[in-house]
């Protein structure tokens, strides 16, 4: 009758006996509050969800599941951008956000042991006393997790110079899928054997659950340099970015937003963006004042040689807050100039971002729709943001434009994720840049870690049911608009 | 088929703004305390969104969600995309209350409430036997009796504020002129509670405005803003509360109408909008919408003009959230405790989080509201100061519940009021 089961209560009885009874929800309204992640175009509401409060709980509630079958799909803040926290129907959802203790700073050894629904910026808030602070920096600082970014292997504005997630997570602390408990890594850093830790790293919660993490942290910079310059073109913007990498800078960060960020991002947070431009670049360099210093003024020429109109430069902390501020708002801020979007997460090779910029434009002008680009210029990670309106009937042209950017990303030798991960959005996608064997291999250690197909079941490998959908915003299922189904 | 009724239900274009980015969860103050998605903003519009598609029910976990939502608007400020929760949960709370049965005893206390606070006159009446009360409760064998009192009356009783029964039945000179040059005309909501047990507020209002160059007028004939009642969903007695004052103050020849109680000031400036589909009032609501100011507005705009004595110390500023969220109000309380000679202003961590007290919320919901006041007294604490001022008497009740009475709480022109009159700070 229903897409959702209510559980049996053997079930709920099961996990109930190791948890608080209060923490197991099965009220069919207040689980579909957790029927979707940051990507609303996948809906499936779960058979329970359960809160567990530290990570001997997790770890029962995991052996549940195994004893009974149940498949279960953990959630930090749900803030993904790739359904990676999509529910299983007759699953259960582990909510990891009550496991929030940050365990230790040690500014000795540079590391923090945390719990994973730490959120990003409250590492770096518990190490600031110190001097220190933690480098990755998604967009979604300030709510994402540092579970979710061990799971996504998340990356940020500063993961040009200083690298992703793996780049800073020492060990982890992980429940397998049988409900054990292991350490991967080690807080030494360096290990004899294979690297596991890097394995779990960027796995998508489909090998295990982490509970404890231990991260790197590195000195907060002695002077950091940001500046906001505006051009006349797309291609005069990346055409900066290649020349400073070429010059041998690596700057913190080079990000670049075009003229419909701008407007979004403005609208936003005032943070005095130049409306109406064709791009700006965020170029922001740290590090010994020395050397920021010369490093800033090669960067300002670069930008005057290639026609900048206008060049700012933050004079406080305070402006330079508000430059980022934009930056890191821009994805919810489209919500502001366009009903409907979907993101896109493509990567290219750095020098052929002018050209596949060009052709993205070219793209939406032939579809019809308004595509607004805002993304990390110097490593390449694309984020097209592709405009809709829902009502208007522009969904099945939008997410067909939406394929084709990432399928033209893999076409120019680039990926089809930076760093939002498959999830369940890109599964059917993998095809294109892996072969055969490739998903063989990769389905054989996932297989390795999760016998029975516990963990995060039917995302990122393809699966024949989830490519027989169209992905996209959700829509009634053929059989729920005849009346024979309903949802509940 | 939607589980709204007709009358103003949630709108569409609105529920659809969100687009469930997330980062609206770690402002949210249930969501810290419970971490659950129902408890968030996001999660919030999520079931206002099925309830709008008639997908679920309006009483069960819809209702206990909405009712747990503080009111306190910090999911507004921190939205990237402009969703305007304020107005969502302003359209579904009074869905509630007209269209879901409320359990008989939750109902009664609520009515007891509301029964109670919109009335100056039922409130200083409450004062006497509530000033009796406080003397009383210095006997070791009362307190113990009161130490029994079930959990929402015990909240109750732990909120009463120090009750001067000479101050409950004291008025507001009805014009106050301006010293020296006059630089504008005010009116000002003296309001329910504020007057009844915050007289002194009031007062030391009336004397900032007059110092600074106010002509300031406090009509009799005004009553409760209705505040209360429209934050609950009672919307019906608070419009008919808004009329009323609006009636009282179109009348008078003044520049601005000025609230010095965050929650007021948010709520009147809202009237216009409340009131923009009744056809005999829109206008009117409009007009009188557009005069209101929080008194920090009024006197940032003013700059200062009378001479100030110093003030040495400490002073912790709390952001009440009808201030700061609602109505965007943060730099010019700053701007106004600056102008006082070497006062040293410091910010609260996590000052964007709500202290619990939230309208009626300490008193319907107990346990979030401690947990919340505790945190914000511990937030306090850090930062050591010799006096904290916040522009909301809910918050000073809830906050000195809290923080116990080491160290003084105040409101912002009280402080003020001392350093332009050199008389020493009070303790209240």
């Amino acid at each position: 009758m229903t897409s959702t089961t209510t559980p049996g209560p053997v079930v709920r009885t099961a996990f109930e006996q190791v948890l608080d009874p209060a923490d197991v929800i099965s009220d069919p309204v207040q689980c579909r509050a957790y029927e979707c992640d940051g990507l609303t175009g996948y809906r499936v509401t779960p058979a329970l969800v359960l809160l567990p409060r530290d990570a001997g709980q997790v770890a029962a509630a995991v052996r549940v599941c195994a004893d009974l079958g149940v498949p279960f799909v953990a959630r930090g803040a749900g803030t993904g951008l790739s359904g990676g926290a999509l529910p299983v129907a007759d699953g259960v959802v582990i909510s990891l956000a009550r496991l929030k203790r940050v365990l230790e700073v040690d500014p000795v050894d540079r590391r923090a042991v945390v719990e994973p629904g730490v959120t990003n910026l409250e590492i770096t808030a518990a190490a600031a006393p110190y001097g220190l602070y933690y480098a990755p920096d998604p967009s979604s600082q300030q709510v994402c997790t540092i579970g979710g970014n061990v799971a996504e292997n998340s990356g940020g504005a500063h993961c040009l110079k200083y690298g992703f997630t793996t780049n800073h997570v020492l060990s982890c602390e992980v429940v397998l899928a049988d409900g054990s408990v292991v350490t991967l890594g080690a807080d030494t850093g360096e290990q004899a054997g294979p690297d596991l830790r890097g394995v779990f790293l960027g796995s998508e919660g489909t090998l295990g659950i982490t509970t404890k993490i231990t991260v790197r942290l590195l000195r907060t910079p002695e002077t950091v340099r940001t500046l906001l310059a505006d051009f006349p073109s797309v291609a005069a913007a990346g055409d900066v970015v290649s020349d400073v990498v070429a010059a041998g800078i690596v700057p913190a960060a080079v990000e670049m937003m075009d003229t419909l960020a701008i407007e979004a991002a403005e609208e936003a947070v005032h943070a005095g963006y130049t409306l109406g431009v064709a791009a700006a670049l965020v170029v922001e360099l740290d590090g010994p004042a020395e050397e920021c210093d010369v490093q800033f003024e090669q960067v300002k020429a670069i930008c005057d040689k290639h026609g900048c109109t206008r060049l700012h430069i933050a004079a406080s902390p305070e402006e330079r807050a508000a430059i980022w501020r934009g930056r890191k708002a821009a994805f919810a801020a489209v919500g502001r100039i366009s009903p409907d979007y979907f993101v896109q997460d493509g990567v290219v090779p750095r020098t052929r971002l002018a050209e596949v910029l060009d052709r993205i434009a070219a793209m939406g002008d032939a579809a019809g729709l308004r595509v607004a680009n805002v993304f990390h210029a110097g490593d390449g990670n694309l984020h097209p943001l592709v405009l809709y309106s829902a009502a208007a009937g522009e969904t099945e042209r939008a997410e067909k434009l939406s394929g084709e950017i990432a399928e033209l990303c893999v076409e120019l030798g680039g990926s089809l994720s930076g760093e939002h991960g498959i999830g369940t959005d890109k599964a059917c996608s993998m095809p294109k840049m892996f072969s055969e064997d490739d998903l063989a291999v990769m389905a054989r250690v996932r297989a390795g870690f999760d016998p029975k197909g516990l963990c995060n079941p039917g995302k990122v490998l393809p699966t024949p049911r989830l490519c027989g959908e169209r992905p996209g915003k959700y829509r009634p299922h053929p059989l729920e608009e005849s009346g024979v189904i309903e949802r509940l | 088929m939607t589980g709204f009724d007709t009358r103003r239900p949630p709108e569409r274009e609105l529920l659809d703004d969100c687009v469930h980015c997330g980062f609206c969860l770690p402002t949210c103050p249930t969501y810290q305390l419970w971490g659950e998605e129902m408890d968030s903003p996001r999660g919030r519009i999520y079931l206002m969104d099925l309830a709008e598609k008639g997908e679920i029910p309006l009483d069960g976990p819809f209702t206990e969600h909405v009712d747990r939502c503080l009111g306190c608007m910090a999911c507004v400020t921190a939205c990237p995309s402009g969703v305007q929760y304020d107005r969502l949960l302003e359209s579904v709370r009074p869905q509630i209350e007209r269209n879901v049965e409320r359990e008989q005893s939750d109902k009664l206390f609520r009515d007891a409430i509301f029964a109670l606070f919109p009335y100056r006159n039922r409130l200083r009446l409450a004062a006497l036997p509530g000033a009796l009360y406080q003397k009383l409760r210095a006997i070791p064998a009362v307190a113990r009796l009161a130490e029994r009192l079930p959990g929402r009356f015990a909240a109750m009783e732990s909120l009463l504020p120090p009750v001067s029964v000479r101050e409950a039945f004291a008025r507001l000179p009805v014009f106050t002129p301006a010293a020296g040059e006059r630089r504008a005309r005010v009116a000002l909501l003296s309001g329910c509670v504020q007057d009844v047990f915050f007289h002194r507020v009031n007062e030391a209002t009336v004397r900032v405005l007059a110092a600074e160059g106010c002509d300031v007028l406090v009509p009799r004939e005004q009553g409760c803003c209705g505040a209360l009642e429209l934050h609950a969903g009672r919307e019906h007695s608070a419009l008919t509360r808004a009329k009323r004052d609006i009636a009282v103050f179109e009348t008078l020849d003044v520049d601005h109408v000025v609230a010095n109680v965050a929650g007021c000031g948010s709520s009147m400036k809202e009237y216009g909008h409340l009131l923009a589909d009744d056809p005999e009032w829109a206008d009117r609501a409009a007009a009188f919408s557009a005069t209101v100011r929080d008194v920090h507005e009024v006197l940032a705009d003013l700059g200062p003009r009378a001479e100030r004595r110093p003030f040495r110390g400490r002073v912790a500023y709390h952001d009440a959230c009808h201030l700061g969220h609602a109505q965007g109000v943060r730099e010019q309380p700053r701007a106004v405790l600056r102008s006082i000679p070497e006062l040293v202003l410091v910010d609260l961590p996590e000052a964007a989080l709500c202290c619990g007290s939230a309208g009626i919320y300490n008193m319907v919901m107990p346990e979030a509201a401690d947990e919340l006041g505790a945190r914000k007294a511990a937030n306090v604490r850090s930062v050591e100061p010799d006096l904290v001022v916040t522009a909301n008497p809910g918050c000073l009740l809830q906050i000195g519940k809290h923080l116990g009475r080491a160290t003084p709480l105040l409101h912002p022109v009280q402080l003020l009021d001392a350093s332009i009159r050199g008389v020493p700070v009070p303790r209240s």
